[in-house]
């Protein structure tokens, strides 16, 4: 199951209604990352979403999770040595990542953008050669990483990146990868 | 003396602080240098091209490695918490740094204690917590992207990730978008709104829009919108008015780009060595 799948699913099977859900929280986006990937393999049902207002402090995500699994989580979690910071149950709406995405053809090129993030590769050797956008700090160490490669050779930024801007990079890198490579 | 604040992609790269001046492709500050790709960097050595060819003194830099960790960012706010009090700059640009409201509630405090206001841009990540933190208004300009226009205009949003999608990110939408950042007091007192067409606004509206040269090609090209920030930061510091230099600092930045005979898979490099050439156009 991809990363981002989540948006997806949105669109072919109706989204599954939780009355009872929970936040658990970390010290940064990158154990959000490591959390959510153990729990999809796992086969728990969570997902990605920005956290409530009174705990926001700027470039976080939390993971949303059925109460009622609350100590099957913990325990997969803890398996792996991740520790929330926090598991706090949760009654209002949370903010949903990005999902519309802006292409533009121009000619040899395509660019696709989500959200602040854009990548832009070349039709005839899928080469990525530009990284724009962003303002988080390992948006340039993306674009370090990834400018040069072909798209199905450069790393993903979900897998080096630590940052909503890199998500967003994910979900534009996914939709490229979606239009050239299937 | 202005001042320019951000981070490189290294982790290794220690605090450095001092003028910032070019060697070859690379920059060079507190003898730590580093690649000129994108980010930070870019904007400085856009930024130290626009003062060289104008004869000022190159742009102060207080530059960290982060790469999206935030452990570098929060050195970088914790020292400038300490040291901003006590200095004087003419203008202090604020770019990719790990958006953090507390602290930037607390660097923003330590300029108010400065003795002299210097002029405030951010762009990038302290634009986003600038806007997070419900203090936009303190600032002079932000450059955001239309992405990040977006973002400004949604009330809600605390990261352009977050942006609801019925705020549609289309160029066409800017004057309606700017109008709704202004109405919920998410924008600096100018937006210079980087596209296709650049666009000058205040809370009264679009002030100006340039739109030549067009050069469709830079859209892609990753550090042009840091080239254009790195132009204002430099115009401003040296005295230019605030809507003078974002309008010098679209067409500067449109004239180095046509002058680079760009393609989407052009690195911003080969643009900033043609800001002098632009310069000397607009400046003859």
């Amino acid at each position: 199951m991809g990363f981002f799948s989540f948006l997806r699913e949105k669109t072919v099977s109706p989204v599954r209604e939780i009355k009872d859900r929970g936040i658990l929280v970390f010290e940064n986006t990158s154990e959000v990352i490591r959390a959510e990937n153990v729990l999809k393999n796992s086969g728990l049902w969570v997902r990605v979403m920005g956290p409530p207002p009174e705990i926001r402090t700027g470039c976080d995500l939390v993971i949303e999770f059925p109460l009622i699994e609350g100590l099957e989580i913990l325990r997969t979690l803890e398996g792996e040595n991740i520790f929330p910071l926090k598991v706090v149950p949760v009654s209002g709406p949370l903010l949903e990542p990005v999902s519309i995405f802006f292409t533009k053809d121009f000619g040899d090129f395509l660019m696709v953008r989500a959200a602040n993030m854009k990548i832009t590769v070349e039709k005839a050797t899928l080469t990525v050669v530009n990284i724009s956008g962003g303002g988080c700090p390992d948006v340039p160490y993306l674009a370090a990483e990834m400018v040069g490669k072909r798209l199905d050779e450069a790393p993903s930024p979900r897998s080096i990146g630590h940052t909503l801007c890199g998500y967003a990079l994910q979900l534009a890198y996914e939709e490229i990868q979606r239009k050239c490579l299937r | 003396m202005f001042a320019i604040i951000g981070t490189v992609p290294d982790e290794k790269f220690p605090l450095a602080c001092g003028p910032a001046v070019m060697s070859g492709p690379s920059l060079i500050v507190d003898n730590q240098s580093v690649a000129v790709n994108r980010g930070t960097p870019a904007l400085l050595a856009a930024a130290f091209a626009v003062c060289e060819f104008l004869g000022a003194p190159p742009p102060f830099a207080f530059l960290i490695g982060d790469i999206g960790t935030g452990s570098g960012s929060r050195k970088l706010y914790a020292h400038l918490e300490q040291s901003l009090p006590a200095s004087r700059y003419s203008g202090l640009t604020f770019h990719y740094i790990q958006p953090d409201v507390d602290w930037h509630n607390r660097v923003l405090f330590a300029i108010e204690e400065m003795s002299v206001r210097p002029t405030l841009i951010a762009d990038a990540g302290f634009m986003y917590a600038a806007k997070m933190s419900g203090q936009a208004n303190s600032y002079d300009v932000f450059t955001p992207d239309i992405g990040e226009l977006a973002f400004l205009a949604d009330e809600i949003a605390p990261h352009p990730f977050y942006t609801r999608g019925f705020i549609f990110h289309e160029e066409n939408r800017v004057p309606e978008l700017i109008a709704m950042a202004y109405r919920y007091n998410n924008a600096a007192r100018y937006l210079m709104v980087k596209g296709e067409q650049d666009v000058l606004a205040d809370a009264t509206g679009i002030l100006e829009t340039i739109s030549a040269p067009m050069v469709p090609a830079l859209e892609p090209i990753g550090g042009t919108g840091d080239i254009l920030t790195g132009v204002v930061a430099a115009l401003t510091g040296i005295g230019h008015e605030i809507p003078a230099a974002c309008r010098d600092a679209s067409k500067i930045s449109r004239m180095a780009g046509e002058l680079s005979n760009p393609n989407p898979g052009t690195q911003v490099m080969e643009i900033i060595r043609k800001i002098p050439e632009s310069l000397a156009l607009l400046y003859p």
